[in-house]
């Protein structure tokens, strides 16, 4: 049992992330960001081939993962949703960029990195083992710790700081925020950025121990949505609640259900959809978003 | 069907003319005898993405059709493989069952709207592909295959199919089907958006609570326009079926909803044949860009991108200039 604990703090602290840049990106520009699987693909590429290929130190390959994403994020912003979100009549049109976005990022990553999976050194050697009933590897619990530290250090941007409360106040109401001095284009680029920089930093932390491969761009984002729509759309809490609910479910259900394969995620999904058809703005969502 | 202007009579002609005759002329002198399977698939998609556009119509972003063109596919596949059924019978009871199963699944999902409503048909797509894989009726991952050609026996027998495919080939019998099929679906879609219901609907998309003040019954006109758009998605995914010979979970995944959702925006939410010719621009393409190999994902990404950047309300759109409703 502790075990299965110990599995889900760490899937939910990373799914957590994962969710938070969604999340963070839907309640400022009401964009649904199907490429956001593909950013994090992105970010776990971009370690790998410093950390992984050039033998820079971890730490700094991960800084590149998140500055890589974050211009990425901040120019596909931009360039391609601001004017869309602009000259569009329906403000869904949003979704079939997004899903271009996720398209061409699917396409340089084949033919940048190849469709191989890749892996990186361990970090750290050594597993962590009480008593034979939590063992987990030193690195899992590294990662663990650095993801929960970025949630935090993520929460207190978004409360403390100046650009927080421009964001807060973007995603609260678009116009009000304009209305009393924000930069509406200025903070929408950077929260863009900022979600952006959120998956190339879980990719950047993954790849040390999953590895990375082209195909995980697209399951990851529908992962992603699945949390977003327990948490509720565009709120920074509950997507982290989403995140750890969705990592605990999978802990539980793929050791007590592994000899039915599939299936955890059959319950998983069918549950979700029962939850929302009672609950449909998620835990901690707004009605109607 | 009154009031047509003889611009918009000409126009149908023309376009009859092309897809029935024109075309099968044009590949019998080039030779290209698999454009008649691209465009047998455009045909079939175009009929699925119609039941998204549908929803579309209603004010609700639809990414779950490939749940019900799979459901189609296999009960389809099921009813003539397992239960002998001749296909032409299978294939408006695949279309009925994932209309039913739209209703049950429609009743409470329905509430959900936006984003929300977006989402959960996205998991539901999931959901079906992995029942798909669970159940022992639809074999699991292995599928379905071997499904019998309808034309060999059945098709021929029963008065109600012309006998157009006796001495034709397959692939020019399939397109025609199709293409009848898709004429048919979109005539009923052109009449249902100029209907009573039609304006309803209008009424729904523009304010939920504003239709139900004034009288709209929105739950029981939601749920209608969810069944007819499911039973769109299980027609053309039971004719997809059949020409494959064979389903799998894999036959459509959420790549294929998201597909059917990216065809009815590019062709323009506001026109009716809006996503005939998404699913034309969009699956061609894709077919054409064949020729550069590696580069063909790159490519057909960056003309999508450029296409929704200098074009965001569809192709449509440059034709008719916004705001006109068809």
């Amino acid at each position: 049992m502790e075990q299965i604990l110990a599995n889900g703090v760490y899937l939910g602290s990373q799914y957590a992330m994962i969710a938070l840049g969604l999340t963070l990106i839907f309640a400022l520009m009401n964009v649904l960001n199907f490429a956001h699987g593909q950013m994090y693909v992105i970010g776990g590429f971009v370690t790998y081939t410093i950390y992984g290929q050039w033998g820079v130190p971890f730490v700094l390959a991960l800084v590149m993962s998140c500055v890589t994403l974050a211009i990425l994020g901040a120019l596909i912003e931009k360039f391609l949703f601001a004017p869309v979100i602009k000259g569009s009549a329906r403000e869904e049109s949003t979704m079939l960029l997004a899903a271009g976005i996720a398209f061409f990022l699917d396409a340089v990553i084949l033919l940048v990195f190849g469709e191989k999976q890749r892996g990186v050194p361990k970090i750290v050697d050594g597993v962590f083992n009480w008593d034979f009933r939590i063992i987990m590897p030193y690195d899992r619990i590294l990662i663990c710790m650095l993801a929960i530290l970025s949630i935090v250090a993520f929460i207190g941007l978004m409360q403390y700081t100046k650009t927080g409360r421009a964001l807060r106040a973007l995603a609260q109401d678009r116009t009000a925020a304009q209305l009393m001095g924000v930069n509406v284009d200025r903070y929408s680029m950077i929260g863009f950025a900022l979600g952006a920089m959120l998956a190339g930093l879980v990719g950047g932390l993954l790849v040390t121990i999953t590895g990375v491969n082209l195909g995980m761009g697209g399951p990851t984002s529908i992962k992603a949505f699945m949390m977003v729509m327990i948490g509720g759309a565009g709120v920074i809490s509950g997507a982290i609640w989403g995140g750890i609910i969705l990592g605990f479910m999978e802990a539980i259900g793929l050791a007590l259900l592994y000899q039915y394969g599939d299936i955890t995620y059959l319950l998983i999904f069918v549950s979700l959809m029962i939850f929302l058809a009672i609950r449909p703005q998620g835990l901690m969502g707004k009605p109607w978003g | 069907m009154l009031g047509f202007s003889s611009k918009q009579l000409i126009g149908v002609g023309v376009f009859l003319f092309v897809i029935f005759i024109g075309v099968p002329l044009v590949i019998g002198a080039t030779g290209r005898w698999d454009f008649f399977f691209t465009l047998t698939s455009v045909a079939l998609l175009a009929i699925a993405s119609a039941g998204v556009w549908l929803t579309f119509y209603i004010g609700r972003i639809n990414i779950g059709q490939g749940a019900f063109a799979l459901i189609g596919a296999y009960v389809s596949a099921i009813l003539v493989v397992k239960a002998g059924w001749s296909f032409w019978i299978s294939l408006p009871a695949a279309g009925l069952f994932a209309a039913v199963v739209a209703v049950l699944i429609g009743l409470p999902i329905l509430r959900l709207r936006g984003v929300y409503f977006a989402m959960i048909t996205l998991v539901l797509t999931q959901v079906v592909t992995l029942t798909a894989l669970a159940l022992p009726i639809t074999n699991g991952a292995k599928g379905i295959s071997n499904i019998p050609l309808p034309s060999g026996l059945s098709i021929f027998g029963i008065p109600l199919i012309p006998d157009f495919g006796s001495m034709e080939n397959t692939k020019l019998a399939f397109y025609l089907t199709a293409c009848v099929l898709m004429v048919v679906t979109y005539a009923a879609l052109y009449r249902l958006v100029n209907s009573r219901l039609g304006h309803l609907c209008r009424s729904m998309q523009q304010n939920e609570e504003l239709a139900s003040s004034i009288g709209v019954n929105i739950a029981y006109i939601r749920i209608v326009i969810f069944a007819i758009s499911s039973f769109f998605g299980g027609i053309g995914g039971a004719m997809f079926g059949s020409i494959a010979q064979s389903v799998y979970p894999s036959t459509f995944v959420v790549a294929d909803s998201v597909n059917f959702m990216l065809n009815c925006f590019l062709g323009g939410l506001g026109y009716v044949f809006g996503p005939m010719l998404g699913t034309l621009v969009l699956y061609f393409g894709w077919d054409l860009l064949f020729e550069i190999g590696k580069y063909q994902m790159l490519v057909y990404s960056m003309i999508l991108i450029a296409v929704i950047r200098f074009l965001p309300n569809g192709l449509l759109s440059v034709r008719f200039g916004k705001g006109d409703k068809k």
